[in-house]
């Protein structure tokens, strides 16, 4: 995984769930994070994945990925070209499924409440750090526990139990 | 039971999730604390159409083991059943196969959570299902937490799952529930005051006469919304009624976890459940909790009466007592999906799919179907449906402009027959 993101912020709101970031009707059908991305946030703004561009970044409110436990949301996500996800907070199944994808989830509020709509991004994981190149501000991501950050470096659960043959917390 | 564990579940300080995290931890390192990170056991896990199919891509992506242990394992048909359309049906056949080649148990055509509480789920588990509404078997005194797909590969190869010690939320709820009000309304009066992330990273515990009061049905209910919340899970500690329901189902409790008397919590609502009264989510949000007579006689086109939440015996003969020798109201579709094979079976017998069906009810086999908006229920642009099930997000039940209000099954049962919002007090 790429140490910086560098992309366009996209502005949601606060409990984005995850029905309106992939209704159930699609997700039944198809594991194609390609596929599913075709209709990502349908739910609130059904022209969103033809506006994305790989790099690009969602900064939301408070609950991002409430509701459902359906991984497809953060695959979703992935799959239109979105980058990295910054929230005021994230709801718990979303966080986890997120992470073990490699989706990188920055929780700042801050963050959220300073960065416009169409803001420049860039994230510098490792430290946590983000940047609004557009308005020069900077805000700093609260720390997730070392064996999460360890998934996130090596692109999620997959790759790490392919290269380790364990789990960061076995 | 040897002696530090036996401490732990003695402790008067630790709460429900405290105790069972510190008994189970595999470091056994003693209690925990809430913000602890901690690696336990999982003594059962399950998984749906809904999830299922992607845990089984990863899993083999990860390799070409065995799982840990088949036995813990339950896969469930039950989010679109029997299959709508081919690729769902070929997502279907891919578990049918993983399952025949691990040699674990899968069942077709009952809701996950209603199966897992009449077959599996007992007292003191650790429980991780690939659904969030798995907060369900709290109601039993499990701790039982929702997980993805991915985490749900990983629990298949190590038995293990990592878990942030959570806070704990007490609810107490005192006070007998007044003519009309149920389980659902006190559910939805609790992820009011709550909020939709108000439970977040948190357990709650159930507490009081009312619960003491309520059928592990009603029990489950509560349990269930909780999620709704964003609880990571719900309890119910073990009583007289847990362990009787345990017996009919032939089934011992694992251990039985009780909250310290001192145990300390992050937040305490109390409720008096006699000062209730019908309450009904407003769309778009769970938390979006309003009085029966604030949204009394919005014109309906679907009444859903099923799901995890409200498809139990108890919820259709509450509805079959109110639509008993009545026609729900021209053009309104009454649907009706029981929870499990089981509850389908014993609603068959006692009369109660017979009530429905000639009051106009349409009675589907069990299924998620109206609840997830895959079928047996789709809403169209525009339409409105009062719903038993758990959520109301824009687009959950269909089309993106579509409505969905959440109610009690009385509540929905008496909106049938007027074709609006109803007061089922009227009924009562």
């Amino acid at each position: 995984m790429a140490d910086k993101i560098r992309g366009k912020a996209w502005r949601f709101g606060d409990h984005v769930d995850t029905d309106v970031i992939i209704p159930y009707k699609y997700k039944a059908r198809t594991l194609d994070p390609k596929e599913l991305g075709a209709h990502c946030m349908e739910g609130l703004d059904p022209g969103f994945p033809a506006k994305v561009s790989r790099g690009d970044v969602i900064v939301a409110g408070r609950n991002f990925g409430c509701g459902s436990s359906r991984e497809q949301a953060p695959l979703a996500i992935m799959g239109c070209g979105v980058s990295a996800v910054i929230a005021a907070s994230f709801a718990r199944i979303f966080y986890r499924n997120a992470v073990n994808l490699g989706l990188p989830v920055l929780e700042s509020a801050e963050a959220y409440k300073s960065i416009n709509q169409g803001d420049t991004i860039e994230i510098s994981l490792e430290e946590g750090l983000i940047k609004d190149l557009t308005t020069g501000r900077e805000f700093k991501a609260l720390k997730p526990p070392s064996f999460l950050m360890e998934l996130l470096r090596e692109g999620g659960l997959i790759e790490y139990y392919r290269r380790h043959a364990r789990f960061p917390w076995s | 039971m040897e002696g530090p564990r036996l401490e732990l579940l003695r402790s008067d300080l630790l709460t429900f999730s405290e105790k069972i995290l510190s008994m189970r931890r595999v470091d056994g390192s003693g209690a925990v604390s809430p913000g602890d990170f901690v690696v336990v056991p999982v003594d059962l896990t399950f998984a749906t159409d809904g999830t299922a199919p992607l845990a089984i891509k990863v899993f083999e992506e990860m390799g070409d083991g065995r799982v840990w242990d088949p036995g813990r394992i339950v896969l469930n048909i039950d989010h679109t059943y029997p299959a709508a359309a081919e690729p769902i049906a070929n997502l279907h056949s891919m578990m049918r196969r993983f399952a025949g080649e691990q040699g674990i148990e899968i069942q077709e055509g009952s809701i996950c959570h209603q199966y897992i509480l009449e077959r599996h789920a007992s007292p003191g588990m650790i429980i991780a299902g690939a659904d969030s509404h798995t907060t369900t078997h709290g109601a039993l005194g499990a701790f039982a937490t929702g997980v993805g797909s991915t985490e749900a590969a990983a629990i298949w190869l190590s038995g293990r799952i990592w878990l942030r010690t959570p806070e704990s939320i007490r609810v107490n709820v005192d006070g007998a529930m007044p003519r009309g009000v149920f389980a659902k309304d006190l559910a939805l009066k609790i992820v009011g005051e709550l909020g939709a992330d108000g439970a977040n990273y948190k357990a709650v515990e159930f507490k009081g006469s009312t619960i003491r009061a309520l059928s592990v049905s009603s029990r489950a209910t509560l349990s269930n919304m909780a999620m709704e919340a964003g609880a990571k899970a719900a309890i119910v500690e073990v009583d007289e009624k847990t362990r009787a329901f345990l017996r009919d189902a032939g089934r011992e409790p694992l251990l039985e976890v009780h909250s310290g008397r001192y145990a300390e919590y992050s937040e305490v609502l109390d409720v008096d459940a006699s000062r209730l009264e019908p309450l009904v989510a407003a769309p778009p949000r769970v938390d979006n909790v309003k009085p029966i007579s604030e949204v009394e006689g919005i014109e309906v086109h679907q009444a859903f009466l099923g799901s995890c939440t409200n498809g139990r015996l108890e919820d259709l003969r509450v509805a079959a007592d109110i639509v008993k020798g009545k026609r729900i109201h021209k053009g309104v579709r009454f649907i009706v999906t029981p929870a499990s094979r089981a509850v389908y079976a014993d609603a068959l017998m006692d009369g109660t799919l017979e009530t429905l069906a000639r009051a106009g009810a349409v009675v589907t086999n069990p299924t998620c179907g109206a609840c997830v908006g895959t079928h047996l229920g789709v809403l169209a642009s525009g339409e409105v449906c009062v719903s038993a099930s758990n959520r109301n997000f824009t687009g959950r039940m269909g089309a993106r402009d579509s409505m969905v209000y959440l109610a009690s099954p009385a509540t929905v049962a008496a909106s049938a027959l007027e074709g609006k919002i109803t007061d089922p007090r009227r009924y009562l």
